[in-house]
């Protein structure tokens, strides 16, 4: 940014954008400078964030993953291959992977940026609240996607299911990655502390796996509905259904569009809350 | 200058330049904690009733202890904290009513460095470059000739957390500067840092104030650094504004003293009568006695220490002229913890 000189004054700007300016000053107030698009500042906080996985996420990815097989591992002793249950297993275990990730480690990653301070550099910073909070949601999103597929992969063959429809993840990672995401972010800005952030966010996790992994008709009817109300529940149920053999596609296409409607939902919440925290 | 009272009393020296931040009344009070019963922190008046006025390209400095309000008054310039009271116009701009201007007129180092602590340094100062609203292109080109300027090309590729203190603090400073901003803002941008980090620093400052008329405000409680780089400096304590002048204006208040510093070899030889009675007035920390006085009664101070007895116990002694730490005890400032170093 060059327009200034040390002798010229601050040249007048008639510009649209000081219309709402009061009094006498604005006459000669100075132009401002650009405001960050939406688009550009998701993609550059996205690429930052993308970047952030080398330096600390990786042994965590890991973690995730490995908690994921561990339960497909144990719950193989106790369900058998090709069944129903089985269906309900590989895919609860696979969209955990999201719920760690997108759920867990971003609450805690937003509830630490808001215990530190950290916010300040983005609020002082000229760029639509919600390009900060979706930046960060979809690259935690995409930290799940090598996790998913290892747990979907190494599931389908544990539990002998087929692997030719693993392709839908390319729809339920995105789409229950928003949901799960856009709630943990929420939780990470809203909550008062950074201890009930990281508390929230290991609780929505526990609820992801408790109530995700084992198939709902075994369940209480309470437990049930409780099942109905976790956002990740739609992707679990949308890719348990493309095991059948003859899947009902449009039963998939309706629990993607109720996890899309969430995804909106609870991103929009966070990006309420972002700013909440953010703004003064 | 100012403590609340009428903005007449503003010194004059902004206006030569052409005041570009002017800041009249600021009051932010912290409202009462809501702990439990007695341990319930009472409300706290962080500012109370600041006028500032700012001049273009002026390096002006707020000065004053831990929580003296500085950071506060910062908070609120820059648009992250409303004021109860008060009005603060930037360039034209009224920052009270549109705080979401304030990021489109200042660059800011803040003290935390957390949403930045994981990103290699090239990416940090490129990704704050773009968060200004640079195109890609003009990011990089920005991005690298800041990191050039500021001697990081060699650590571009390291995550921030894997640095020192200082380089850290630098690398944070490179991306305040990126996507240029006409004021910047910088709270205690040199805390860590060694002399030549320090020096790239106040170079690179220099140079923008000399190409582009950049103004800067700066956070310290440094008082050294307050002295060697700032035109001017407003003096704060318990949120008001002590003194506002340039700093050897502010030095010129407490000419005719000066500051007696007397390090003892083990325990001050307080069986002597003139030390006992030197050892009233002095300001003791550890080993070491500082007194303030007229010029002619520390010569005699110097005399009868370094002349008697008592100089078998003295280790060291230096003699100063007042420094912006005894300009602030001279004005009334009741905490310590400002920094000489």
């Amino acid at each position: 940014m060059s327009t200034l000189s040390a002798r010229t004054p601050w040249p007048a700007v008639p510009g649209p954008r000081l219309d709402h300016d009061d009094g006498e000053a604005a006459d000669h107030a100075a132009p401002l400078a650009p405001r960050a698009g939406l688009l550009p500042a998701l993609g550059a906080v996205y690429r930052a964030q993308l970047s952030r996985a080398k330096v600390a996420r990786i042994p965590l990815l890991f973690v995730a993953t490995f908690q994921s097989v561990g339960i497909m591992v144990l719950m193989r002793g106790v369900v058998g291959a090709g069944s129903e249950a089985a269906r309900a297993v590989v895919s609860g275990s696979s969209v955990l992977v999201v719920a760690f990730v997108a759920l867990n480690l971003l609450a805690q990653y937003f509830g630490q940026l808001r215990a530190s301070g950290g916010l300040d550099h983005y609020a002082t910073l000229p760029v639509p609240p919600a390009s900060v909070v979706l930046g960060a949601a979809a690259a935690y999103a995409s930290f799940t996607v090598p996790g998913t597929l290892v747990t979907a992969g190494v599931g389908c063959l544990l539990f002998h299911l087929p692997l030719g429809n693993l392709w839908v993840l390319a729809a339920v990672v995105p789409l229950a990655g928003a949901a799960l995401s856009g709630l943990g972010a929420a939780l990470g800005l809203l909550a008062p502390r950074q201890e009930l952030a990281t508390l929230a966010g290991q609780l929505g996790m526990s609820a992801a796996l408790l109530l995700g992994v084992l198939p709902a008709d075994h369940m209480p009817s309470p437990v049930a509905y409780a099942r109905d109300l976790l956002p990740s529940t739609y992707g679990v149920e949308a890719f348990a259904r493309t095991f059948a053999a003859a899947p009902d596609w449009f039963a998939v296409l309706g629990d993607l569009a109720v996890c899309a409607a969430v995804g909106m939902a609870s991103l929009a919440l966070a990006t309420w809350a972002y700013r909440r925290a953010a703004c003064r | 200058m100012s403590t609340g009272t009428p903005p007449a009393a503003v010194p004059s020296a902004a206006t030569d330049r052409g005041t570009v931040w002017t800041v009249r009344g600021l009051v932010k009070t912290y409202p009462a904690g809501r702990g439990r019963k007695a341990a319930a922190p009472p409300a706290v008046r962080a500012n109370d009733g600041i006028d500032l006025d700012v001049g273009q390209g002026e390096i002006f400095g707020l000065l004053g202890p831990n929580g003296a309000g500085k950071t506060t008054l910062v908070r609120q310039l820059t648009g992250l904290l409303r004021p109860d009271a008060g009005s603060i116009r930037l360039f034209g701009h009224d920052l009270v009513a549109h705080p979401d201007r304030a990021a489109r007129l200042i660059g800011y180092l803040g003290q935390e460095s957390t949403a930045l602590d994981e990103l290699t340094v090239a990416l940090a100062a490129e990704t704050t470059g773009r968060l200004r609203g640079l195109d890609p292109r003009t990011a990089r080109s920005e991005r690298d000739a800041v990191l050039e300027e500021l001697e990081l090309t060699g650590l571009a590729c390291r995550p921030l957390k894997r640095l020192s203190g200082g380089q850290r603090r630098l690398a944070c400073f490179a991306a305040a500067l990126v996507g240029g901003r006409p004021m910047l803002v910088l709270d205690e941008p040199t805390t860590g840092m060694d002399p030549v980090a320090r020096r790239a620093v106040w170079a690179a400052i220099d140079r923008r104030r000399a190409e582009r008329g950049t103004t800067v405000l700066l956070v310290t409680h440094n008082v050294l650094e307050a002295e060697t780089v700032l035109d001017r400096v407003a003096v704060i304590d318990d949120g008001r504004v002590i003194a506002c002048d340039t700093p050897s204006g502010l030095k010129a208040m407490v000419e005719g003293d000066v500051r007696l510093d007397l390090v003892w070899r083990d325990e001050p030889p307080l069986h002597l009568a003139e030390i006992a009675a030197l050892g009233e007035s002095a300001e003791a920390a550890g080993r070491r006695w500082t007194l303030r006085m007229a010029q002619e009664e520390a010569r005699g101070v110097v005399a009868t220490v370094t002349g008697g007895p008592a100089f078998a116990a003295l280790d060291d002694f230096t003699l100063a002229t007042p420094s912006l730490e005894d300009v602030y005890l001279a004005l009334g400032g009741r905490r310590k913890g400002l920094v000489k170093a």
